[in-house]
């Protein structure tokens, strides 16, 4: 990892945190609870890929606030085990605040600091809660080069019983332009489609998972990829946990 | 005739020598043990529950309440009519009990029965701070009974207060494990076709709503008197007693249907107040009400006090018994309950108020039931006045005005005998002369499961103005649910009437519990100035927003005004 980022997002980290405590602070007094906090990892697992590509990767997310402002720090990465490299390593600080009864819009900064060159971009989003319990997360990302992007996840659970869960992942990311130097090409990049058979074994604190994941990159995408040398497509075994504090 | 003449004077005297009970109270750090689990937690003289206080109506009483925690501490004295500064809820009756402070309640005792104790301080009182309160009638009270105990229940759960209140806020439905799964798909498949239960499905899930949504913290071991089923609390007896039974529900979260297998009860008394007696098998006890019944037990042999949770996912158990160590069956927990459309009306019928959102063109009004959903059903509270005989036009299904019609809720009888409904309930002498109110006050109780947020009329606690009534008021609270929880309100400082159609009989509580879609109507006569608590007694609902602060203007000299008007401050 590189220093000079990791500070940078320190910095934001304070920054968002700060103003959330000083909030806290006036709340203390009132006669009911109004500032919570949380911690968790959606995802923490290791994937093998049938072209023998080996991946650790890492979701959580922090959040502090209140019912009507939260502040969230997300990060995603994920190493790439054959070149001992952050194939992805992105961290976005966002304030998030209700929009109506199931969604919440949030906004705020997305830092990308993997191997190769960095990106900052302005994030606005959407997550919530869509009809037929589908958990939807859609943001929108302009980057300090002018680029723009959409991605979109959608999650749904399964309860097969109250404690074996199958979790069925949906994600996808569509560039408006072209981004030669980061891999990105116009259209659709690329989707991801997960299943996950999750055990609650400590409450919902402590889910340990086994499941399957397909990548495929499209177009554009899928020759910068080739011309690297990686791959386009790729069927994963994964096994891991989520936590939650 | 002497005799006479030395209670006469005894009376005379009494007030002035002997009279004035004095208590001391520390609050602890305690172990609790429920046999399930060991968790330290908050409780009394070294105990949680703590100890059981004993007052006699008349006297004045003085309790010593010594805070030994490193945080505020607070008491407060459920259902007594007391001076407001008495009334122990940090930020509106006085500013709380500091760490290692003692502070010196003094209240004369102005009613009898059977009550309780709470701290009011963020999550003590789930974590364990609470007793019983019992109140000696100065006269003759209207049943005989040959003993008595308290039968305090609680829900004791493994996490902290303040950790079950994190979980819910990150994730409301973290302790529901009463969901509905691909299993249970199956099996409703088989019974009642695949298609009627993919369309009701198809229905829960479009409003983004749980049909098993009926006790938000689940995991919780039901306790007796302290002691959990496997501990079992036991209670003895001789054949041939009336045993007195003080129930209390003392829980965070949890009501209870309570049965003793092989035994009648005879309820007598409804959150400290008698009322004429009801024979029944079973009864529901809301969160924070009290109700006393008599059993009579005449052969040599062990009975069950069975508590099951409203939503079947726990229950509490204990023993009445000639010996100790004899003990009864304990009954298996009967199937859990489902919402139903019903249950849902209130919220959808107001959907437009707070939830923009909802999507009511693509609702499959078709397949609900739509007599279970016009307001007429709603309205429950009202169709009482009119003196409406339920039983005369119940068809198949049984019927109670203080459910919605066609509820998932509806309790029955586990023997197939008497279940107590509120409309069972009439005073045993009225408190009050019958009087027309002066106006109605309405409160809808509101709420966002899935963001775990709790308020009345769509405002939460910390936004909320509060709602200022006149001394000499008699005030009629409409409460209108719009939520698919079940809310036990609690006002402080002035009794609920609460309206079950029986005009002066009407029952007088201070916990009034409104089901899901249901309107249930209370009138309080405003005789208490000061400043005090309203709130669901629901101790998350509560923390989430759904608390008012009241405040009676005027007093019976008018310059009794509100009380200084002190800074909102202090903690739940």
């Amino acid at each position: 990892m590189k220093t000079r980022n990791p500070w940078l997002a320190r910095i934001c980290a304070l920054t968002l945190m700060g103003s959330a405590i000083v909030q806290a602070d006036e709340a203390i007094d009132a006669h009911n609870v109004n500032a919570f906090w949380g911690v968790s990892a959606e995802k923490l697992e290791y994937r093998y890929s049938d072209s023998d590509e080996k991946l650790a990767v890492i979701e959580t997310d922090a959040w502090y606030g209140s019912d009507e402002l939260k502040f969230r720090w997300q990060f995603t990465g994920e190493w790439e085990e054959n070149h001992n490299a952050w194939e992805t390593l992105e961290n976005q600080f966002l304030a998030q605040t209700p929009i109506s009864e199931f969604w919440d819009a949030k906004a705020g900064i997305r830092i990308d600091t993997p191997e190769g060159p960095d990106r900052v971009y302005g994030v606005i989003g959407l997550t919530g809660l869509a009809p037929y319990w589908f958990e939807i997360d859609t943001n929108l990302y302009v980057s300090d080069k002018g680029d723009a992007s959409v991605d979109f996840e959608a999650e749904y659970e399964l309860l097969i019983t109250n404690y074996w869960i199958v979790s069925a992942t949906f994600e996808t990311l569509l560039a408006f332009s072209e981004d030669r130097e980061i891999g990105v090409g116009k259209g659709i990049n690329s989707t991801e489609v997960g299943l996950r058979l999750s055990y609650d074994l400590i409450d919902r604190a402590f889910s340990p998972y086994v499941g399957v994941v397909h990548e495929r990159k499209y177009g554009d995408t899928a020759d910068f990829a080739r011309a690297s040398g990686g791959g386009t497509e790729d069927w994963f075994a994964v096994v891991g946990a989520r936590l939650a504090f | 005739m002497t005799r006479r003449l030395i209670t006469v004077t005894l009376a005379l005297f009494l007030p002035a020598i002997g009279m004035a009970g004095e208590y001391d109270l520390t609050v602890d750090r305690v172990k609790i043990d429920t046999g399930d689990f060991v968790k330290e937690g908050i409780g009394y003289n070294g105990s949680s529950p703590g100890p059981t206080l004993r007052f006699k109506e008349g006297e004045d009483v003085v309790i010593n309440v010594t805070n030994n925690l490193k945080e505020t501490t607070s008491i407060h004295w459920h259902g007594l009519i007391l001076p407001f500064e008495q009334d122990g809820v940090p930020g509106i009756s006085f500013p709380g009990i500091k760490p290692g402070e003692t502070f010196t309640y003094r209240f004369p005792v102005v009613q009898a029965g059977t009550y309780w104790y709470h701290s009011h301080s963020g999550f003590q009182e789930p974590n364990g701070a609470y007793g019983a309160i019992i109140i000696e009638p100065e006269g003759r009270e209207p049943f005989r009974y040959d003993r008595e105990y308290v039968v305090q229940l609680t829900d004791k759960h493994p996490h902290s207060g303040d950790r079950i209140m994190r979980n819910l806020k990150s994730s409301p439905d973290y302790y529901n494990r009463q969901q509905q799964t691909v299993m249970d798909f199956f099996t409703e498949s088989r019974e009642q076709g695949f298609m009627a239960t993919l369309h009701d499905r198809r229905m829960w899930g479009q409003m983004r709503m749980m049909k098993a949504d009926i006790e938000d913290v689940q995991g919780f071991t039901g306790l007796i008197n302290g002691k959990g089923p496997e501990q079992n609390w036991t209670g003895l007896f001789k054949p041939g007693e009336r045993v007195r039974l003080r129930f209390i529900n003392s829980s965070a979260m949890t009501y209870f249907d309570i049965r003793i297998p092989g035994l009648k009860m005879t309820v007598v008394q409804a959150d400290g107040n008698n009322v004429q007696p009801v024979n029944v098998d079973e009864f529901r006890i809301g969160v924070a009400e009290t109700y006393d019944v008599i059993v009579h037990i005449r052969d040599e042999q062990a009975y069950t006090i069975f508590a099951e949770s409203m939503g079947r996912s726990g229950y509490a158990r204990g023993t009445l018994a000639p010996r100790e160590g004899m003990v009864a069956e304990v009954p298996e927990l009967r199937k859990a309950p489902m919402l139903t459309m019903a249950d849902m009306a209130g919220h959808m019928d107001h959907g437009d108020m707070d939830h923009g959102s909802m999507n009511h063109g693509g609702m499959d009004h078709g397949a609900m039931d739509h007599s279970s959903m016009n307001h007429g059903s709603m309205d429950q509270g009202s169709m009482n006045h009119a003196g409406m005989d339920h039983s005369a036009h119940g068809g198949g299904m049984p019927e109670d005005p203080f459910y919605a019609s066609g509820s998932g809720l509806l309790p029955t009888a586990s023997n197939g005998g008497k279940f107590l409904s509120y409309s069972d309930l009439r005073a045993q002498s009225p408190l009050y002369e019958e009087r027309e109110p002066t106006r109605e006050i309405e409160m809808r109780l509101t709420g966002n499961m899935e963001r775990y947020e709790w308020s009345i009329n769509g405002v939460k606690y910390e936004d909320a103005d509060p709602v200022v009534l006149q001394y000499g008021e008699r005030v009629r609270f409409k409460f209108v649910n719009e939520t698919m929880m079940t809310h036990p309100m609690h006002l402080h400082g002035m009794w609920s009437i609460l309206d079950v159609g029986a005009g002066k009989w009407n029952p007088i509580k201070h916990v009034i519990s409104v089901a899901p879609a249901t309107t249930v109507y209370m009138e309080t006569e405003v005789d208490a100035p000061g400043e005090w608590a309203f709130h669901c007694h629901l101790s998350y609902h509560a923390a989430a927003g759904m608390f008012r602060k009241i405040v009676v203007e005027g007093g019976p000299n008018e310059d009794v005004a509100s009380g200084d008007a002190q800074a909102k401050g202090g903690d739940a």
